[in-house]
C-alpha cells in the first residue's frame, strides 16, 4: 500500500487517480473516506458534519436526475431538493457533458471539463455529486482535488468513487433521505450550520413558470 | 432517446439552466411541420459553435439541423475535419468516427437500430466534409451505396481539406491554387453526385446552400427516401472562406456565384422513377398537412 489518501487538494496540476495509489472502493454497505472503508453510517455522519461546518456546502446534480427519464429520477431529484433545504445548500446542476462554448456561468452551471471554475467562483468548501454518469464525476472530481481546496463527495448509483474524498454507493432515495434524516438529527442535537447566507439561484424569467406534468 | 424523455425532473427545473428549459419548451422536438423558418422563433438545435465567423457550414448545419424531419430519433455520424468542431455542440445524438470510416459505422448502427426498435423509425444521417467522403472514406462511403444501407450521407464540399491548412482534395475544382496545394490541381473535380447515383444511391442533390428552402427540401426528401428506398447522397457546397481568400460576409456570394448558370454548383437531383413518385406523393401530403395546420391556426385565432 503507498499510504496514498484522497484527501482535499490542491494536490498537483494533475493528481494521480486514487485507484492507481491502491485506493479500492467500498463494499455494498460500506462508504469510504479519504480511501478508508468505513461502515456506511460513519460516512453519513462525516457527510453531515462536512455540510453543516461549511461556508458554501453545495449540492452537484448531474443528468441522471436533472432529467424526468424515468419515476425514480424524479423522485431522486425531489431527495435532493429535500437535502439542499435540510442543510441549506446550493444546488449547482452538470446539466451537460459536452465543453460549453463559449464559457460556463459558474453561479449557474458546472461542468466537467472545468468543475474548478464553478469551485472557484462560487468559494465551495463542501460538495456532493449525485447523478453524475462515473467516468465524468472521477474526471470532475480530480480536477477538483487538483486545483482547489474543496471537500469532495459522491453519493454513487454504482459502485461509488474512490477520487472523491467520501462516497456513498447503490444511491437511492432511501440513502439521500438518510443523509438528510443525518443532517436534521445533527442540527437537532446543536450542531449549527455555518454556511453563508446565499441567495440560490433561479432564472428570472421562468420563476413563475413551472411544466405541468402528469 | 424520445420526446419524452426530454423533460426535467420537476424538482429540479427551477435550477437548471435557461438554455434547457428552451430545450424543453420551445425547441422543435417532435412537431411535423418544423422548418428553417423556425430559426430565430425557436430554440434551435445548434446555437453556439466554435467554426470561423460566417463560414458557410455553420449556416448549413442550422438549416440541415432545422430540416430533419425527426430530430429526436435521429443519430448523426460525423468524421474529423470541421464539422467535428460543432458535434459536441449540437441537440441530437451523434457519433463521432475515425478519419474516413463514417459510412461504416452509420451501416452498422442502422442496421443495431432496425433490431433494437423494429416498430420505431430511428434515422441515420452521416454528416462529412470532402476529405473523409470522398478521399480517404471513399472505400466505406461507395460500399455503403453498393450495399443500398438505407441512410442519408451529406458531404459538406469546401473543395480542399479546410482545417489542416488547405491541401487539395478530390472535390477540389481542376486548376485550383491552395496554400498547400501550389502546384495547383492538375485533374477534374470528382463527379460524386454521379457516382452515387450510379453506385445505388436512389436520391442524389448538389447544391449550395445559399437558399434555405431548397436546402431544407433536399434534407427533407433525403431523409424520407432513405428510410423507404435505400441510400440517399447530397453534396453541399460550404466554400472555407479563410482557405479561398474571402472576407467572413463573403460566404454567401461566393456560394451564389458557384451556382450561376454554367458554373460547377448548379442545383442538380438524381432519383429513380419510383422516388419521383414517392416525392410527388409526399409533397401533397405536406401541402395538405400545411393547409389543415394553416386553417387550424386560422380557426384558433
Amino acid at each position: 500500500m503507498s499510504g496514498y489518501q484522497v484527501k482535499p487538494g490542491p494536490e498537483a496540476f494533475l493528481p494521480p487517480s486514487a485507484s492507481s495509489m491502491g485506493i479500492v472502493l467500498p463494499d455494498p454497505g460500506e462508504g469510504h473516506i479519504e480511501g478508508r472503508i468505513v461502515p456506511e453510517d460513519e460516512a453519513y455522519e462525516l457527510a453531515a458534519r462536512k455540510f453543516l461546518e461549511a461556508k458554501v456546502p453545495t449540492l452537484f446534480p448531474g443528468p441522471l436526475v436533472l432529467w424526468h427519464w424515468n419515476d425514480n429520477a424524479a423522485e431522486k431529484a425531489k431527495a435532493i431538493k429535500r437535502l439542499a433545504e435540510a442543510i441549506p445548500a446550493r444546488i449547482i446542476p452538470m446539466a451537460d457533458y459536452r465543453p460549453k462554448y463559449p464559457k460556463i456561468i459558474p453561479e449557474v452551471e458546472i461542468n466537467p471539463n472545468h468543475p474548478n471554475l464553478t469551485i472557484w467562483h462560487n468559494k465551495i468548501d463542501a460538495c456532493i455529486f449525485i447523478g453524475v454518469h462515473c467516468h465524468q464525476a472521477n474526471l470532475a472530481l480530480k480536477i477538483i482535488r487538483g486545483g482547489t481546496s474543496c471537500y469532495t463527495m459522491a453519493m454513487c448509483a454504482q459502485a461509488g468513487h474512490e477520487d472523491a474524498c467520501l462516497s456513498f454507493r447503490d444511491a437511492s432515495v432511501a440513502k439521500i433521505d438518510k443523509l438528510t434524516e443525518t443532517v436534521l438529527r445533527l442540527k437537532k442535537e446543536g450542531v449549527k450550520s455555518q454556511g453563508d447566507e446565499f441567495k440560490q439561484f433561479r432564472n428570472n424569467y421562468t420563476v413563475s413558470y413551472k411544466p405541468s406534468y402528469e | 432517446m424520445s420526446k419524452e424523455k426530454i423533460k426535467i425532473s420537476e424538482a429540479m427545473w427551477d435550477f437548471m439552466p435557461p438554455e434547457y428549459q428552451d430545450m424543453v419548451d420551445r425547441a422543435t422536438y417532435g412537431n411535423n411541420q418544423r422548418s428553417w423558418k423556425d430559426i430565430g422563433s425557436s430554440k434551435e438545435l445548434i446555437e453556439q459553435h466554435s467554426l470561423c465567423a460566417g463560414c458557410p457550414e455553420s449556416i448549413a448545419f442550422r438549416y440541415i439541423l432545422a430540416s430533419l424531419p425527426n430530430p429526436e430519433d435521429t443519430v448523426m455520424v460525423g468524421s474529423t475535419g470541421c464539422t467535428s468542431l460543432v458535434f459536441p455542440h449540437v441537440a441530437i445524438q451523434n457519433i463521432h468516427s475515425l478519419f474516413g470510416n463514417q459510412n461504416a459505422i452509420a451501416s452498422g448502427l442502422k442496421r443495431a437500430l432496425k433490431v433494437r426498435f423494429p416498430d420505431k423509425i430511428k434515422d441515420v444521417v452521416v454528416l462529412a466534409g470532402d476529405g473523409a467522403t470522398v478521399d480517404i472514406g471513399l472505400d466505406m462511403t461507395m460500399q455503403s451505396w453498393f450495399r443500398g444501407e438505407m441512410f442519408t450521407t451529406i458531404c459538406f464540399d469546401n473543395e480542399l481539406y479546410a482545417n489542416t491548412g488547405g491541401q487539395e482534395s478530390g472535390l477540389m475544382q481542376k486548376g485550383f491554387v491552395s496554400k498547400m496545394a501550389p502546384v495547383g490541381k492538375l485533374f477534374e473535380k470528382v463527379r460524386l453526385p454521379e457516382i452515387a447515383f450510379e453506385s445505388g444511391c436512389h436520391y442524389v442533390a448538389c447544391l449550395t446552400v445559399s437558399k434555405p428552402n431548397r436546402v431544407e427540401k433536399v434534407i427533407r426528401n433525403a431523409v424520407l427516401v432513405a428510410r423507404e428506398f435505400g441510400p440517399t447522397y447530397v453534396q453541399l457546397y460550404t466554400p472555407c472562406i479563410l482557405e479561398i481568400g474571402k472576407q467572413s460576409m463573403e460566404g454567401l456570394d461566393e456560394m451564389k456565384d458557384a451556382e450561376a448558370i454554367g458554373q460547377r454548383f448548379v442545383a442538380k437531383e438524381y432519383m429513380t422513377d419510383n422516388v419521383k413518385a414517392f416525392l410527388k406523393e409526399q409533397d401533397a401530403k405536406d401541402k395538405a398537412a400545411k393547409k389543415a395546420a394553416k386553417a387550424a391556426a386560422a380557426a384558433a385565432k
